[in-house]
Order: C-alpha cells, then sequence, then structure tokens
C-alpha cells in the first residue's frame, strides 16, 4: 500500500509538469485554434537558458532553493521572450491565412528550434547544473517523498493557481477568454486582440520554461531534442482533458501522469510512451471533444 | 435638430474579394440624431456598419468621425473614439457572465466611477440583467441576450452606437421594449445609427432614414417622409 501510495506521489509530480506544458498548448489553441508544435521545444529552451545562467552566476557551487527560484526565473523570462516573438515574427503574419500553412508553420518553427540549438548548445546531452540538492528523502505516514519531485509539485501547481487567477480573476484574463471566445467580437469591445494573444504565448511559454528547469533538475541530462517527446505527451493530456480548456489540461495531464507511473510500476515499462496514446484514442472514441471540452459547433 | 455632423460617409465602396457589398455609399449621421439604415438582406446595411466599426476595410471612399477620417483603423482604435458596434446575431460571449460581458463592454472607459454609473444605468434599463449578472451569458433567453448587448454597449458610455438588427428573431412585445429603450438611450444623448429590416418599426422611431438597395443608397430622407415612400415599401418588401 505504501509502495503504491509513493507511486501516486511519483505521478501526481510527473502530471504536474505535463500540465505547465500543456496549458501553453491549450490557452494557444483557445485564442487561435492553433496546435502550437513549437511550443515542446520552448521547453527544452527553458532547460538551457536555466543552465547558462546557473553557470554564468556560478549558482550550482552553492545549491540552495534561492539559486533554484533564480534559475526558474530566468528560465521564465527567457521563454516569455522566446514565445512573445515566435508569435510576433512566425503567427502574426500569417493571422488571416489559411490554417492549415499556419500549421505548416508551426512545424517549421519547431524544426528551426531543435535544430538552430543543435548548432548553438550542440547535440550532445549536456549536464544539467545541481542548482539544488536537497539531502535525503522526506517521510511522511510511511512515504517515501523525494524533495525533489515535492518541490516540483509544489511549484507547478502554484504556477497553475496563479494562472487560474490571472485568466479567471482579472481584468486581462477577462479579454483573453473573451478573444478565445471570438476575435471580431472581443475587438468591438476596445480589445487590442493581437496583444492579448502575444500575452497568451508569453504565458504558455513562461509556464513552459519554468516545466523545462523543474524536469532537468530531476532528470538532469538536457539536450535540444529533448522537448519532444514531452511536448507531445502534454499535447495528448491537452487533447484528453479538451483542447482549449484549462482545467482540462490539468486533469488530462494529471491522468497521464498517473497512469505512466503506474504502468511503469505494476505493468509494462516499455509501454510507457505509448500509454499516452493509448488513453487518448480510447478517450477520443468515447468523448471526442475531451474530458472538460464540448463541442462548438463550427463558426460561420 | 441635426446641429453637427458627428458620422460621414463619402462614397465608401466595401468589397468582399471581387464582389462589390455596397458602392459609393454616402451619407451622413448628426450628432444627437436617431438614423436608420434600412434596406432588404443583401442591401448591405450589415457591410456599411462593419465599414464604420474597422471590421471591413472600405476599398475607396471616405468615413470621417468628428471631422477626422477613420479609415484602416483597427476596430480597438474606433471603440475609444467614441464608436460602439453591437453586431448582428447578438454577439455576447456566451463563455462569460453578464457581469464580466459588461465589464468588457467598459474596456476603453478608463474612470471607474463613470463605470459604475453605466452600470446602474443598464441595470435600471435592463432589470433582468442586474438579476442574473453571476450567471452564464449562455443562459440567456434570445431577448435577454440583445439586452445584454445592448447593454454592453453602453458601457462604452458611446457618442455613437451602431445596433445591428436588434430586432432580430425577438417577440413583438420585446421588440418594442427594445425600440423604446433606444429612444431613451438618445434621448440621453448617444447618437444611433440603427440598421433595421424592420423598417416600419424603425422608422417610427428614428429622426432620418437611408434606404440601401443592392449596395447603393436609393433614398435619403426625413423619417415621416420615408414611411410614406413606395420605395421604402420596396426595400421592405425584399423588392
Amino acid at each position: 500500500m505504501v509502495e503504491f501510495f509513493q507511486h501516486i506521489v511519483n505521478g501526481l509530480s510527473l502530471g504536474s509538469t505535463y500540465a505547465l506544458i500543456a496549458l501553453g498548448y491549450t490557452m494557444v489553441f483557445g485564442v487561435l485554434q492553433l496546435i502550437n508544435f513549437a511550443h515542446g521545444d520552448v521547453f527544452m529552451l527553458g532547460a538551457f537558458i536555466g543552465m547558462y545562467t546557473a553557470y554564468a552566476l556560478a549558482l550550482h557551487t552553492s545549491p540552495s532553493l534561492a539559486a533554484l527560484m533564480i534559475t526558474l526565473l530566468a528560465a521564465m523570462a527567457g521563454c516569455a521572450i522566446i514565445g512573445f516573438l515566435i508569435e510576433r515574427f512566425a503567427y502574426r503574419p500569417l493571422r488571416n491565412a489559411p490554417r492549415i500553412n499556419v500549421l505548416i508553420t508551426a512545424v517549421g518553427v519547431s524544426l528551426f528550434l531543435e535544430f538552430s540549438g543543435q548548432i548553438i548548445f550542440g547535440a550532445d546531452p549536456k549536464f544539467f547544473p545541481q542548482v539544488y540538492q536537497p539531502q535525503g528523502d522526506w517521510m511522511i505516514a510511511g512515504v517515501r517523498l523525494n524533495p525533489l519531485q515535492v518541490i516540483n509539485f509544489t511549484i507547478s501547481v502554484t504556477l497553475m493557481l496563479v494562472l487560474q487567477f490571472v485568466v479567471f480573476k482579472t481584468r486581462l484574463g477577462r479579454a483573453l477568454r473573451a478573444v478565445s471566445f471570438n476575435h471580431e467580437l472581443a475587438s468591438l469591445m476596445g480589445i487590442p486582440t493581437n496583444r492579448i494573444i502575444s500575452l497568451t504565448f508569453v504565458l504558455g511559454s513562461i509556464l513552459a520554461g519554468a516545466a523545462g528547469v523543474l524536469v532537468a533538475l530531476s532528470y538532469p541530462k538536457i539536450d535540444p531534442l529533448m522537448g519532444i517527446m514531452p511536448g507531445i505527451k502534454a499535447f495528448a493530456a491537452a487533447v484528453l482533458g479538451g483542447i482549449g480548456n484549462i482545467t482540462g489540461a490539468v486533469i488530462g495531464s494529471f491522468i497521464l501522469g498517473l497512469a505512466e507511473q503506474l504502468i511503469v510500476a505494476y505493468g509494462a515499462p516499455t509501454y510507457r510512451d505509448a500509454l499516452a496514446f493509448v488513453i487518448l484514442i480510447l478517450i477520443l472514441l468515447v468523448k471526442p471533444a475531451g474530458i472538460m471540452g464540448v463541442h462548438r459547433a463550427e463558426k460561420v | 435638430m441635426p446641429d453637427s455632423t458627428l458620422l460621414n460617409l463619402q462614397d465608401v465602396t466595401v468589397h468582399y474579394g471581387v464582389i462589390c457589398a455596397t458602392e459609393k455609399v454616402s451619407f451622413s449621421v448628426a450628432s444627437g440624431e436617431i438614423v436608420t439604415l434600412i434596406g432588404a438582406n443583401g442591401a448591405g446595411k450589415s457591410t456599411t456598419l462593419r465599414a464604420i466599426s474597422g471590421l471591413l476595410k472600405p476599398s475607396s471612399g471616405t468615413i470621417t468621425f468628428e471631422g477626422e477620417n477613420i479609415v484602416g483603423e483597427t476596430p480597438n482604435v474606433i471603440v475609444s473614439k467614441g464608436i460602439v458596434h453591437a453586431p448582428e446575431g447578438r454577439g455576447i460571449f456566451l463563455n462569460l457572465s453578464i457581469e464580466e460581458n459588461l465589464d468588457l463592454g467598459a474596456w476603453t472607459n478608463p474612470d471607474s466611477d463613470s463605470v459604475k454609473q453605466q452600470l446602474e444605468y443598464v441595470f435600471k434599463l435592463f432589470p433582468r440583467l442586474l438579476e442574473r449578472r453571476k450567471q452564464n451569458a449562455g443562459t440567456l433567453s434570445g431577448g435577454e441576450q440583445q439586452m445584454l448587448a445592448i447593454g454592453r454597449a453602453l458601457m462604452a458610455k458611446p457618442q455613437l452606437l451602431l445596433l445591428d438588427e436588434p430586432s432580430l428573431g425577438l417577440a413583438p412585445q420585446l421588440i418594442e421594449l427594445i425600440f423604446e429603450i433606444i429612444c431613451e438611450i438618445n434621448k440621453r444623448g448617444t447618437t444611433v445609427l440603427l440598421v433595421e429590416q424592420n423598417a416600419h418599426q424603425a422608422l417610427e422611431i428614428a429622426h432620418r432614414g437611408v434606404v440601401l438597395e443592392t449596395g447603393k443608397v436609393v433614398l435619403e430622407g426625413p423619417a415621416s417622409e420615408l414611411k410614406k415612400s413606395e420605395a421604402v415599401q420596396k426595400a421592405y418588401l425584399g423588392g
């Protein structure tokens, strides 16, 4: 039983990482009906920005929670800028283009980031500096908790709550939801839709950047293609939850994280990466719009 | 009653691709007026409103608001100049609450006292919205959605209100109420440009009317005269 709870804790930790990435997919889809394939690569860039910041400031020489926070903030700020630039220069010029053009461009941006990364950072894996090294494990009611996982989970959930607050309680969040309902209508309220779309990319990229550092902290080998698999899985989680729906993305991610952890523990670990898609297919067969998704009539 | 020109359209031509939706439409709206734009389906009424609010860019012609050319401005800039467009089909945010819809209507209004005042005014006009302000706008009936659309447009304290078919799909009593409220809004100093297929009723409350037929202005004049005109009968019946 204790072992089971341990797997649950691990699953929640994994799920919270997926959620950070999935939120970016789902928000961008909400405002632009675009699958931003480059999103997983923003996650990768977050890890690299974190790494270079840590080395530049020699944060790994004195690992602490503060060092982690600095690394995290640097990655989030860097990814915010990258997200802004991607939208501004890759997607905005295509605002009125057919959707397929934008989709192809998204694939292009993804490849551009991956292979620019290989040129700039090198293709071989790099070691992510240990900016935070908690000693030993924490025991709570017989459950062994890896402090990194607890920190990972706590930071992820905090960021999700902040996002939830921004989207549902602030004026900008209201504008964001208005734009995702209908651009034209939002512009008739006087809302600068382009700026809100930029904001959406910035918010999503901030979360992806944070996820990059958090994952690199637990799995400290990073390379320019590391964003592909988590990106695809987080996308699957977003679709599972109902793409376009923020709560759905979080739910889908936790389901996926838990399922992956449990299949590794009790079933067939080799199927770990296939599981996301099996769940996705099953859910979509039963509920094509995803768990939280509502079928919206195509706009005319 | 017309003391000064608020809005002026000069030879406004709008194309959808190669199709010409309006051709050299010219008319003006004076401050304080209710002007109604009437005509059959496809006459170019909504297109004209969309050109004014910046949703469409005319291929030629000028649109001036308070003497300033607004062609080429984005819709959000035009809203901040004081033109608010309540689009056809109600166009409310069904995923937001009534309160949030109204709040968004006040996006360009930076003064929170004035927003509060407008909110009270809107709730006075439409008490139904006050009762349901926490509800999701998607739960409202068609008539209530129309009230919300008009109420939300008022939140920006517009100088010029563009209303596109506010009576569409409503029960006769509701239509009457909506028209009464348009009069009331106008009396409080908002200039109204009203697009209607319901020509008779629109001419009842308007000061002046402009009749469109296949993208052109065919008639223009005081509402009382247009009511008697044959062309209006024709346009109204879809001729």
